[in-house]
Parts: structure tokens; sequence; C-alpha cells
């Protein structure tokens, strides 16, 4: 049962490193401010939760465990909220690039494409 | 486990590290705060997973504090960049 309950841990969290690394990779060389936005976001949410989901067998106590999802929570609604806000002021700023400026723009304005 | 929790950490902080660069290089102000958040969520990430190497319950504190000051850094950040955008009435 222990064995098992480690290689939950090992496999979660290693799981959650690579989405690190992806998001972080995707920080660095994606081309523009949103798809910086996109890859961070979306990628260092589910690795946080994939680490928590890893830390749950170690937790030890069922508050600890509720404790570790309720930060994994704080973070998402976070996360989300605060992603549309710093999109929202890099196109009011005019600086999300070219081509994410001008293919958000038109999207706000015709609708999403057919 | 401790030495994969560690192992797992360092590589996490490592992470955090590199996105750091984005903060060096910009070129806008989004960009660096977006580093800033990077080294919020992977922060807390870290929070927990030393929680879970040393056994002490009161990371889980510590990162939930932290995921508090993350989120109002940013939107700190952002009440200041909307105040002089065209776009934003409601933030004057």
């Amino acid at each position: 049962m222990s064995l098992a309950l480690d290689i939950v841990t090992i496999t979660a969290v290693s799981a959650g490193a690579f989405f690190f690394l992806a998001g972080t990779v995707g920080l660095l060389r994606f081309p523009d401010t949103l798809t910086r936005l996109h890859a961070l976001t979306k990628a260092d949410n589910v690795g946080l939760g994939l680490v928590v989901l890893g830390l749950l067998p170690q937790a030890g106590s069922l508050r600890g465990g509720f404790k570790l999802i309720c930060v994994w929570l704080l973070v998402l609604a976070a996360g989300a909220t605060v992603s549309q806000l710093i999109a929202r002021a890099a196109l009011a700023s005019g600086a999300g690039g070219k081509r994410g400026h001008s293919t958000v723009r038109a999207a706000r304005h015709d609708g999403p494409p057919t | 486990m401790t030495e994969f929790m560690t192992a797992a950490l360092g590589f996490i902080l490592a992470m955090l590290g590199l996105g750091l660069i984005r903060v060096l290089r910009g070129p806008d102000d989004a960009d660096r705060m977006m580093a800033a958040q990077l080294i919020g969520t992977g922060g807390i990430a870290a929070l927990l997973l030393l929680g879970g190497v040393t056994g002490v319950p009161a990371t889980v504190d510590v990162a939930l504090t932290l995921a508090l000051l993350a989120t109002f850094a940013s939107i700190a950040f952002v009440k200041k960049d909307g105040a002089n955008a065209p776009e934003s009435p409601e933030s004057r």
C-alpha cells in the first residue's frame, strides 16, 4: 500500500515538474505577450495541481490534504482572474505584439472565426 | 521519497530561475509581471514540496500567504497600468 502511494506521488510530482518546464519554456520561447500568457497561466496551474495531487498521499491527515487542495483552488481562481486582467492590460497598452494584437482585436469585433 | 521530493523541489526552483530571464528581456511590463506570476505559482509548489520534505505543516500556511501576495501584486500592476488606459474607465 505504501509502495502504491509512493508510486502515485512520484508519477504525479514528475508530471507536475514537466508542466512547470513546459510553462517556463513557453514563457521564454513564445513570440508575443498573449501567447506567453497562454502558455504560462495554463501550464503552471496544471503543474501545481499535479504537485498537490502527488503530495496528497504524503499529507498524513485528512485536514492536511484538504488544506493542500484549498491552496490549489485558491491559486486556480486567482490565476484565472489575473490572466484575464493582465491580458486586458496588455491589449489596452497595445503591447500584445503584432500578431496577437490583430487576431484578438479581430476576434473581439467580429466574433470567433467560423 | 525525501530524496525524490528534494530533487523535484530543486528542478522547480531551477525553472523559476530560468523564468527570471523573461524579467530581464522584457520587452513589455506585462511580460515581466507574468514572470512574477510564474514565480508565485512555482514558489507555492516549491513550498508545498518543502513541507512534504521537512514535515513542517506551517509551510502550507506560507504557501497560502504567497498565493494571496502574488495575486495582489498582479492586481496592483493592472490597476497601475489601467490608470492611463483608454479602455478601462472603471479604474478611474
